[in-house]
């Protein structure tokens, strides 16, 4: 054994434990690989398991180690990621990785004013959750380095979830990670870019300069991997400074496409109780509609953390809309209809928008420069509003297309 | 085993044993293929003048009572599960017989539970000389390890009263664990510290046995009303303290999933309904207590409630989301086989259109029609299905013994046969190329419902009409299975089986579906 090297292991296993493995790696001077494999799913994948771990451990540079593998019916992602980890946790493998069979086809890339009324959080470190989230319909999935993973796996979450974004289909979410703060969050960063996700987000975001430098250094992760596909920028405001500079925030990068807020930080900052009502987050809130107005971003709202509590859902994202918020995140899919019910246009505001559009249409073929319904003249930006509602109307299948 | 194994080739392709425990067999022949002939089993005619005039048929013990049914090596002893993994009497029963030295016995309960796993010293000490009748758990292991010294017999619920029904098994004793009962031997199962529900399972045992001993922890005197149970048919009474253990008879409440995978599928599989018009006034369902089918049930209520719908009757296994119906006015009955759990029994006591049925009204095939077929749809579960739509329900992949066939072969009959599963279970693909025992043919199985899609058998054209512009997702049975091979990275393997029979796999017209093979 060379130095630096050490038995390491990563991932779980366990009675309560699905989809998910533990390994433990024990580096050798010599003697090639000895490899134990117990799995719940031996008698039909354990000759494939053994297959994939020869062939990961050989593109990790790895031919002298014991290995020895709990698996609870990981998924060929999931064995490869935790292999990488665990090798990369014995000082074996350095720069080097085993990335899984992408998905085919690969998702295509998202627009920057694309609907993002749901955003499903998903723990960086849990792959049960993971494989079938996008079944659920959200409009995006998040997996999440930051908060929901302990500090002593990220460096094992962000190998995990840049193999998911590789391998998984998450059919037509859009495919977001949040990452860690600066600077652990550049350590994601270089790590997930090559995989293309669709939106960073970037948490506890206090300046623009932050903004900043994730654009950078994005910029300079796709000129080196050649990836042309736009990533999008979310920053995430946690604190009473953050969204004092709500508007230079979202102003400072083309990438930036929404901005949102992070309640349960937020109120924390203020030092008041987060309540279902959300009186103390108001000003906050309704600060940032107007930052991210102003800069041309969507304005997207926190969490609501009640799982059981629908009825409390469909209150603060029905509150949300009128406040000028355009989605909002949620941790169960369970909570995904609601929201997309309290954020979609009313019967009665889609009628009364389809009217205004005909009107205008009307009016424009008939060289009209009043537009007019009934007796009441329609001011442009009325127009235009109506004309949005109706789109989203489109995008969120409430309506269906002309 | 000291028969010569001699195997055939049924209708399927599956090869079954020619003879069974002594017994000579009929492979399956396809189905509604096997005509049934000559008259029905009966017990010996009795003279109330060997019975007491004033009808106190008590005696201190089971194992007197055994001995007055004339207990000897080689006899059949039945029982029912209504108490289920709470049930006490089946194996003081058989505990019993041990005392009195008997060997050979043919243990034939209606299902057995882990907590019988007792029974397995008893056919290591020559006791019990195998077992017909559902085995899981340790049992089921035994079995499939071919320690069990005679071949294991799935029936279905319908098919074990067509069996009794029949002759191909004659009881000799049947001992039915009753929660109240009069020294008559009139027995119900609604009342009492231990009640559960109805005793459908020991209708053919009671009135088909030689001998009937009813076992009480509740002797009221007589008349015990209701008495589904007549103690006509019962030659002895035997009370105990306890007939079970109330907490494992049933549930206190009978939980719904909260998978967001599985609640998915039984969305689908409720909004099946809707869309193709099977959910309409005076309709008809049945659904088990399996996680997925009470989420199903939940779904399908809401959906009855906001389309003004109602059914006719609902088919229990009842639970409390079946009572919430009734109580709604949702359905006006509920036909009930067996009740899971505590609200399910207060309401089979209390609510006469909450109705105890049997396997005889609901799921015999040789009889003339049973309600099974009657039913608008039903939701079951299944550890594999084919692409054939074929399916297993009783061992899983591995050929290990894992559930009884319960109804679920005689629920096939209904109009709309669906199977609620999820794709993959860990790792393993629940779509596969062909199932590793055969339970259900799949011409019977209409649909099969997955988070990942909605499978409808080709042969459903009219189904697959119905949905032609609904926004659920109908695939291919092939679409599903290639997508969930390549999620969990290619087809498993699959696991090589043994070559010598353990038990058989039966239709519900008595005929051999398929044979569980130990596992090596």
């Amino acid at each position: 054994m060379t130095d630096g090297q050490s038995t390491a292991e990563a991932g779980h296993y366990g009675k309560e434990v699905r989809s998910d493995l533990h390994v433990s790696v024990e580096p050798r001077d010599g003697g090639g690989l000895e490899l134990n494999l117990e799995s719940r799913v031996q008698l039909y994948y354990g000759e494939a398991i053994l297959a994939q771990t020869r062939q990961v451990l050989a593109s990790l540079g790895v031919k002298h180690a014991k290995i020895a593998i709990h698996d609870e019916g990981a998924l060929p992602f999931v064995i490869a990621a935790r292999l990488e980890a665990a090798a990369k946790r014995a000082a074996l493998a350095a720069g080097k990785n085993a990335l899984p069979d992408p998905a085919s086809p690969a998702a295509p890339p998202t627009a920057r004013d694309r609907l993002r009324r749901s955003r499903l959080y998903l723990p960086g470190s849990e792959p049960k959750y993971f494989i079938n989230a996008g079944l659920h319909g959200p409009d995006a999935i998040i997996l999440d380095l930051e908060d929901s993973v302990h500090h002593a796996e990220k460096d094992a979450a962000r190998i995990l979830v840049r193999n998911a974004l590789r391998a998984l289909d998450f059919g037509a979410c859009e495919r977001m990670v949040r990452i860690n703060q600066l600077p652990l969050g550049l350590q994601d960063l270089a790590e997930i870019i090559p995989e293309t996700p669709d939106v960073v987000l970037v948490p506890k975001v206090e300046r623009p300069e932050q903004v900043g430098e994730v654009d950078r250094v994005i910029h300079e992760l796709k000129s080196r991997h050649g990836i042309d596909r736009p990533i999008w920028i979310m920053p995430i405001l946690e604190s009473a400074t953050g969204v004092e500079n709500a508007f230079a925030i979202a102003a400072v990068s083309p990438l930036v496409c929404s901005v949102t807020i992070g309640l349960e930080d937020y109120t924390a900052d203020l030092g008041v109780a987060k309540t279902a009502e959300g009186r103390e987050s108001l000003y906050a809130r309704t600060r940032l509609v107007n930052a991210a107005r102003a800069a041309g971003v969507q304005a997207i709202d926190s969490v609501f953390g009640d799982v059981g509590d629908m009825d409390g859902l469909r209150r603060w994202g029905q509150g949300s809309r009128a406040l000028g918020f355009e989605g909002m995140g949620c941790i169960h899919p369970a909570q995904i209809r609601v929201i997309h019910h309290a954020f979609a246009p009313s019967p009665v505001e889609v009628e009364k928008a389809l009217k205004i559009v005909a009107a205008f249409e009307e009016a424009q073929q008939r060289g009209l420069a009043v537009v007019s319904l009934g007796s009441k003249m329609i001011d442009p930006p009325v127009v235009e509003r109506a004309r949005k509602l109706v789109a989203r109307a489109r995008q969120m299948g409430e309506l269906s297309p002309p | 085993m000291t028969e010569k194994l001699e195997l055939a080739q049924n209708a399927v392709g599956r090869m079954v044993p020619a003879m069974v425990n002594g017994k000579p067999q009929i492979p399956y022949l396809g189905v509604g293929q096997f005509q049934p002939r000559g008259r029905k089993s009966a017990p010996p005619v009795r003279s109330s003048k060997h019975y007491p005039a004033d009808g106190d048929k008590r005696v201190p013990d089971l194992e007197t009572a055994l001995r007055k049914c004339g207990l000897r090596d080689g006899m059949v002893i039945s029982n029912h599960h209504h108490l289920r993994d709470g049930d006490r009497v089946a194996l003081l029963a058989l505990q019993a017989a041990a005392r009195i030295g008997v060997k050979d016995l043919m243990w034939f309960p209606s299902a057995s539970f882990p907590s019988q796993k007792g029974a397995i010293e008893l056919m290591e000490n020559g006791i019990i000389h195998h077992i017909e009748g559902s085995m899981n758990g340790p049992l089921g292991d035994y079995c499939t390890q071919g320690r069990m010294r005679g071949m294991g017999v799935l029936r279905s619920h319908g098919g074990r009263w067509q069996a009794i029904q029949d002759g191909d098994v004659h009881i000799d004793i049947a001992v039915i664990a009753a929660p109240t009962a009069d020294s008559f031997g009139n027995a119900d199962g609604s009342h009492g510290k231990s009640a559960c529900g109805s005793l459908g399972f020991a209708l053919a045992d009671s009135t088909y046995a030689d001998h009937v001993i009813v076992v009480t922890d509740n002797l009221v005197p007589f008349p015990c009303i209701p008495w589904q149970i007549q103690g006509n048919n019962v030659d002895f009474v035997v009370e105990l303290d306890s007939i079970g253990d109330p907490a494992k008879i049933v549930s206190g409440t009978t939980q719904i999933t909260r998978s967001p995978d599985r609640l998915r599928i039984a969305e689908y599989v409720a909004r099946f309904l809707r869309e193709t018009g099977i959910m309409r006034n005076g309709f008809s369902f049945q659904a088990g207590a399996g996680g997925i089918a009470l989420a199903f049930v939940d779904y399908l209520r809401r959906m009855m409630k906001e389309d003004g719908v109602k059914a006719r009757f609902v088919r229990g296994g009842s639970t409390k989301y079946l009572v919430e119906m009734l109580q709604e006015g949702l359905t006006d009955y509920i036909l009930d086989g067996q009740t899971f759990d505590l609200d399910g029994v207060r309401s089979i006591a209390a609510d006469p259109r909450h109705v105890a049925t049997s396997p005889f009204t609901s799921y015999n095939y040789h009889g003339k029609g049973n309600f099974a077929s009657m039913v608008d749809a039903v939701v079951l579960g299944a550890t594999e299905v084919d692409v054939q739509f074929n399916a297993n329900v009783v061992t899983h992949s591995d050929g290990r013994l894992l559930h009884g066939i319960g109804g679920w072969q005689n629920c096939l009959a209904s109009r709309c046969a669906i199977l609620a599963v999820p794709a993959f279970r860990d790792r393993i693909p629940v779509i596969v190329d062909q199932v590793t025992t055969l339970t259900g043919p799949g011409e019977l199985i209409d649909v099969v419902v997955t988070e990942r899609g909605i499978a409808i058998n080709p042969r459903r054209q009219d189904l697959l009409d119905a949905v032609k512009n609904s926004a659920l997702p109908i695939r291919p049975i092939q679409d599903i299975k290639a997508e969930v091979e390549r999620i969990c990275g290619g087809k498993p393997a699959r696991p090589k089986l043994g070559d010598r029979p353990v038990a058989v796999v039966k239709w519900v017209d008595g005929t051999v579906l398929d044979t569980v093979w130990q596992v090596v």
